[in-house]
């Protein structure tokens, strides 16, 4: 059933015009940015060369872009999560799903995983760009899995958390901006709190992100983003239950 | 599946919601036996769409835990065990839930899986369904470059597709042109010989011609149930419309043995009303004849839902001020035994 509702998540996806406008623009922009950098990294070589223990290509090219793609993602994904149920309240077909024999794990779980995996083919390119730099150098592969396992739980945070904002609304472009300026505030937070303990850090996507993007493998952020999906998961069963309760 | 009494496949008590401070259906129980299809018909904003939400779980009813509350779908408590009994359920909202960027087999195809049926047996049910809803033709078309009568019969069709127990379908024929409602008529009432159907509109002739047992919802309440015989019994009115192109003055009209009313409904056209024994259209016409009234019109009386409602209210006001007045027990109907 959950992969029954994801499947179709995702044709609905792939049959929409925007979407393989939204899939184009951004690998234009993914490839130029990875070109720029590539750029930018070739220009500062000759003098990256005379210093000891000088930094490769893996975090001068990857590791930015990985982080830049993390900065896109906070206005990439509320476009994709908005519809996931404020959409089918608003034409009405949520009732095909809660008239079906399903409880709402499935529906959320499958709404979910059906976007995650369109986003993690989407941003998919990123790794797949930067392996074709192996061709000429060797690459840092630890880096490079860290970023690509980091930038998988933060979408994975930020859909769930996209998803709870649009169960609470039948006004699509309501839960746009709603989860935008929830991410973009907790971005916000975390970059402008100055001390390093603040409880900002703590609670902002972005900043766990951070150490993946270092290469650093911490069990408590990956613990972090488990949680904060799940949260938002739970958060969102119950709206759809409650959708029973007030209408 | 005994032969004397055919089983219940929906059984509803005490169904009540409120939507804020508006208490939008009071106390609803319905009874539903299999090849039965039952109308409920009411006016726009009666609780009709609301009592069905409740039936197919989109809603939960108020008190749900309690125990006088009770919806019970081929005997499993929608309730307590919603995904076993939302399996013999196929329900089509008022507004058909589509996708419409999907195609209609695609559509289809969900639609059946999501009901829970196995995939080998859904390329048959779809060939079936889409025979019966007159589909074969747009299978491959988007649903959202569909006509409205179309994307209706698609509804349709996604309710039916897993042949359900239960089929529920508010307002079916909406959007759909005269001929279309004549096929999807025929089509609930083959639907309603397999399984049950209950629907609910708000065209006394539609629960006329399909339904056989009727229910009346007003304001919230179930005000009538019966046949959809005994129904027509409170619908008919004795009276016809007669136009004259000569007229005589109303007195005339009114002398006429056994009019009892005439009313002008223009220069030309009188709503003439009559004790249901005595017929007094071979007379007027006789009359009309002799005096040269040139009459250009006689069209017998249909009966709107607003003089159903009224004939049956009065009915049984009158019938439970009879009873109060003989044993002082109030009839079910008594708007105060309500709380």
């Amino acid at each position: 059933m959950i992969r029954l509702i994801a499947l179709r998540e995702l044709r609905s996806l792939f049959a929409m015009p925007s979407t393989w406008f939204v899939l184009a623009a951004l690998q234009f922009i993914f490839a130029w940015f990875f070109l720029a950098r590539l750029d930018a990294f070739l220009e500062v070589q000759p003098q990256l060369a005379k210093i000891a223990n000088p930094p490769g290509v893996t975090n001068m090219v990857a590791a930015p872009m990985f982080n830049t793609v993390a900065l896109l993602l906070m206005m990439l994904v509320p476009l994709f999560t908005m519809r996931l149920i404020a959409e089918e309240r608003r034409n009405q077909t949520l009732a095909l799903l809660l008239s079906s024999p399903l409880s709402g794990l499935h529906i959320v779980l499958g709404k979910f995983l059906g976007l995650l995996v369109f986003l993690a083919v989407l941003i998919a390119a990123v790794p797949l760009m930067l392996y074709t730099l192996s061709f000429g150098t060797s690459l840092d592969n630890g880096l490079l899995l860290s970023n690509i396992l980091g930038l998988f739980l933060l979408t994975a945070g930020y859909v769930a958390l996209g998803l709870y904002i649009s169960a609470l609304t039948a006004q699509p472009v309501i839960a746009a901006i709603g989860t935008f300026a929830l991410l973009f505030g907790l971005w916000l937070a975390d970059i402008s709190a100055v001390s390093g303990d603040s409880p900002w850090h703590a609670i902002s996507p972005l900043h766990h992100f951070l150490n993946f993007n270092d290469g650093l493998l911490d069990s408590s952020d990956a613990a972090y983003f488990v949680l904060f999906t799940a949260v938002f998961l739970l958060l969102a069963i119950r709206r759809l239950h409650n959708n029973r309760r007030y209408g | 599946m005994s032969n004397t009494a055919p089983e219940i496949t929906l059984s509803a008590r005490n169904l009540a919601r409120r939507f804020g401070n508006v208490q939008v259906v009071h106390g609803v129980s319905l009874e539903l036996r299999r090849g039965e299809v039952l109308g409920l018909l009411g006016h726009n904003g009666a609780g009709k769409s609301t009592t069905l939400q409740m039936l197919t779980g989109c809603l939960l009813p108020d008190d749900a835990g309690d125990n006088l509350c009770s919806i019970d779908i081929c005997g499993i408590d929608l309730l307590h065990h919603p995904v076993q009994a939302k399996a013999h359920l196929g329900y089509l909202p008022e507004t058909p839930p589509l996708y419409r960027e999907l195609s209609v087999d695609d559509y289809l195809v969900f639609a059946a899986r999501l009901r829970g049926m196995k995939a080998a047996g859904v390329a048959s049910a779809l060939a079936r369904t889409r025979q019966r809803c007159g589909l074969e033709a747009v299978g491959k078309k988007i649903i959202g470059t569909l006509s409205k009568g179309y994307q209706q019969r698609v509804g349709i069709a996604q309710a039916i597709i897993h042949e359900p127990d239960v089929i529920v379908l508010d307002e079916p024929t909406v959007g759909l042109d005269p001929a279309q409602i004549r096929e999807i008529r025929s089509l609930i009432r083959e639907l309603g010989d397999q399984g049950s159907v209950i629907l609910s509109t708000h065209l006394l002739g539609e629960v006329e011609s399909i339904c056989d047992r009727i229910e009346i919802m007003q304001q919230g309440r179930l005000i009538y149930g019966g046949t959809s015989a005994h129904m027509q019994q409170h619908g008919s009115v004795s009276g016809f419309v007669v136009g004259l192109r000569n007229p005589p003055p109303l007195a005339v009209l009114e002398s006429i043995e056994g009019i009892a009313r005439v009313e002008l409904l223009s220069d030309t056209q009188f709503r003439v009303l009559h004790a249901p024994e005595h017929d007094p259209r071979a007379e007027l016409l006789t009359l009309a004849e002799q005096q040269g009234w040139q009459l250009e019109q006689l069209t017998p009386l249909q009966a709107t839902l607003e003089e159903v409602f009224v004939s049956i209210t009065d009915a049984e006001t009158a019938a439970v001020a009879r009873s109060a007045a003989g044993d002082r027990q109030p009839g079910p109907s008594d708007p105060g035994a309500e709380r």
